[in-house]
């Protein structure tokens, strides 16, 4: 294993679908459910039995529209509010209006969500304004049960292989995909009708706080490869100055989980044991009154429950410890942590673009239409705002009904053989080094940079400086990188991604002169929000070979927002400290 | 510039005497999101010949055997 292997292949198939976490197995489903004699192709970095955010199985929904809760409009209302109004409606009122009837499916797939006692979904407040977090007792069960049907569904599924980049033709819809099996170097070309990208988070940009390049929030596999080649492909990626920062446990780096200990009488709270939130919904203006608080003589921040009785906290430590991230109990076993007497000290994460949490992705219709023909996505990396897992199974839904039938209006497209020897080229050039810098030394360093020149609150002259010391390293990657083996050349590939991911945050940021979504995209030199020059998406896209950004209208609503509403996630800070 | 070996304590440790591949499993080595877990061709048992891990813990989980423990990386502790 993991020796390097000269070969080259070639799949034609009718819908090929890239990751196979969350979002993608739900699409390879549709597709199928819906034209059972598609050839469809699940291709994963990783293996899709284990791979993706929902790897281990999650605690609950965080975003679930149930009847007798919430209404699709009222949903759609809270995320264009707490979004600060960026938003194209319509991509999310589907979303609003289609996702019970994916909790149904997956219930019937084996996957329970909580009732109460009369049978009914058993929904917790958690956001500012609205009803949407249902918790899911056995949320360990949710992969196998995906993984289950995607056998009976016969889904043609390819582990171990990472896709590098899109193949377009020569009209410019797409046409499939070039991947290297991670532990051959063997190249894969897949030529297909329609491409499904669902290769979730860029969550590899920022460097933990650790200092450990694994240490991250996202799944580390999530290397933001699905950014790069929707931007290499030339379709537009949008907002991406609107990072994603989350508030996590310190070191540990994953949630501290408020949604789940919350609604048992949890909080997040400054050194005092106060509270200086008023809500726990992870927004941009939420996460500014956590970095003040972090910054002020109050810091530093804790997830309090050492008020709550202790077979309260019990409860919550069996859900905490089990499934979402369940290394979690022996992270706080080995500093001593016991929740019932001390808090967890919590600290703000690096950067990374997500949708699932914020709204940085690549830029799509209600269809899961990208710019380009027969591009599709969804999940984390396709921009529909706050989607999270149920907006990754939704939206990979929409999206592979839509493929279905288009399919059958297109004929399989050419490919272009010399594109695909250059890219081999590419792709090989760090295995045709004796020696050189190795692509762990490239990725600490650009990450490193991202921190230092990327993070928020951002500044104009710090960012040029990281743009700068980018050129370099990209400089150093195509003339110096050395990978050994296909295990090292993967991740030789991950830091072209992630260094393609680094240089649009940046351009992104430079572009919007102005403040929006809190910390996310704090501008020191333009502290104001400025709804005259900037009530309008960002759409960063290649164009000649460059990289370039301009404005594009919000669709107008078809949920109105009062003006006296607009305002209401920009009073998060709670008023008087009690 | 030749490479140097700079040493890491790993977070992944397998029990040896537990470990049943040389019976054909590979189990954690197929689940390994980060794909970090290889077989020793030494001692025919799997060990992390990567230090690059989630601590996401599907190894330990699927083992049939209860050999893999996940620790948390040294750095994060
Ligand atoms: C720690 C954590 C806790 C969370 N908790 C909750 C929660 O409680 N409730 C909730 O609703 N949401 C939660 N979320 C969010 C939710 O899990 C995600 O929004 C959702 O799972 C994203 O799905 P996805 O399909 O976009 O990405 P993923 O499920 O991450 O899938 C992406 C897939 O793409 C593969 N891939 C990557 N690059 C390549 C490549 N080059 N070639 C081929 N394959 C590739 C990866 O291996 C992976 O399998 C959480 C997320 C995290 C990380
Ligand atoms: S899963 Fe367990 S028994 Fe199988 S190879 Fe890994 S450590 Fe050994
Ligand atoms: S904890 Fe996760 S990343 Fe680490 S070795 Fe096990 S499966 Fe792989």
């Amino acid at each position: 294993m993991d020796a390097i292997k000269d070969g080259l292949s070639q799949v034609d198939c009718d819908v090929l679908v890239i990751g196979g976490g969350t979002a993608g197995p739900m699409a390879a489903l549709k597709v199928k459910q819906n034209n059972p004699k598609a050839r469809v192709v699940l291709l994963e970095k990783a293996n899709v039995k284990r791979s993706g955010a929902i790897s281990m199985g999650m605690d609950g929904l965080n975003n679930a529209v149930v009847p007798g809760y919430a209404t699709p409009e009222q949903y759609t209302k809270e995320i264009t509010i707490a979004n600060d109004g960026i938003v194209d409606q319509a991509p999310v009122l589907k979303y609003a209006e289609r996702c019970f009837e994916i909790i149904q499916e997956l219930d019937r797939f084996g996957i329970r969500f909580q009732k109460t006692g009369n049978g009914d979904y058993d929904v917790k407040k958690v956001h500012h304004l609205g009803t949407y977090v249902l918790p899911m007792p056995n949320g360990d069960t949710v992969k196998k049960a995906l993984y289950r049907q995607l056998r009976r569904e016969q889904v043609l599924i390819s582990n171990r292989y990472m896709a590098t980049r899109l193949l377009t033709a020569p009209d410019g819809r797409i046409a499939g995909a070039i991947a290297v099996n991670t532990r051959s170097a063997e190249f894969l070309v897949l030529r297909a009708k329609a491409v499904i990208l669902c290769l979730g988070a860029a969550g590899r940009l920022g460097l933990p706080q650790s200092g450990y390049l694994w240490g991250t929030y996202e799944n580390a596999t999530n290397s933001g490869d699905g950014y790069a080649m929707a931007f290499h492909a030339g379709a537009a990626l949008a907002n991406l100055e609107c990072y994603q920062i989350n508030p996590l446990i310190k070191d540990y780096n994953g949630p501290a989980c408020a949604y789940v200990a919350g609604p048992f009488g949890a909080y997040t709270a400054n050194a005092e044991g106060n509270r200086f939130i008023e809500s726990d919904y992870w927004s941009g203006q939420m996460m500014q009154e956590f970095y003040n608080e972090l910054q002020s003589g109050k810091g530093p921040v804790f997830l309090k429950l050492n008020h709550l009785h202790p077979d309260t906290v019990g409860e919550i430590e069996t859900i905490l410890h089990k499934v979402e991230r369940p290394s979690r109990g022996r992270f706080h076993a080995t500093r001593g942590t016991d929740y019932r007497e001390k808090m967890i000290e919590m600290h703000i994460s690096e950067i990374g673009f997500c949708s699932g949490h914020s709204a940085s992705g690549v830029f799509v219709d209600e269809f899961a239409r990208t710019t380009v023909q027969g591009l599709y996505a969804a999940g984390d990396m396709a921009n529909v705002p706050h989607n999270y897992m149920l907006g990754a199974f939704t939206n990979g839904a929409v999206a592979g009904e839509h493929a279905a039938s288009y399919i059958g209006e297109v004929d399989l497209p050419e490919i272009d053989a010399e594109f695909i020897a250059k890219e081999r080229a590419r792709v090989l050039a760090p295995t045709k080094r004796e020696d050189g810098i190795p692509p762990n030394q490239l990725e600490y360093k650009t990450r490193r940079f991202v921190n230092d020149y990327l993070q928020p609150p951002k500044v104009t002259a710090r960012m040029k400086i990281g743009q700068q010391r980018f050129a370099e390293i990209r400089e150093d990657l195509d003339t110096a990188m050395v990978a050994r083996d296909s295990h090292e050349l993967m991740r030789a590939l991950e830091i072209a991604s992630i260094l393609d991911c680094a240089d649009m945050a940046a351009h992104a940021s430079l572009f919007r002169t102005e403040s929006r979504w809190g910390l996310y995209h704090n501008r020191v030199e333009y502290p104001e929000k400025d709804d005259e020059n900037w009530f309008c998406h960002t759409l960063l896209r290649k164009k000649d070979g460059r990289m370039v950004s301009e404005k594009q209208p919000i669709a107008p609503y078809s949920v109105p927002i009062e003006d006296e509403e607009r305002g209401a996630y920009d009073q998060l800070r709670v008023r008087k400290q009690a | 510039m030749p490479l140097a070996f700079s040493p890491t304590t790993v977070p992944v440790v397998v029990d040896d005497a537990k470990c049943i591949a040389e019976k054909g499993c590979t189990v954690c080595v197929d689940v390994c999101p980060l794909d970090v877990l290889r077989i020793s061709e030494e001692t025919g048992k799997a060990y992390m010949k990567y230090d690059e891990c989630w601590y996401c813990m599907p190894c330990e989980a699927d083992c049939p055997t209860g050999a893999v423990t996940v620790n948390i990386p040294y750095l994060l502790r």
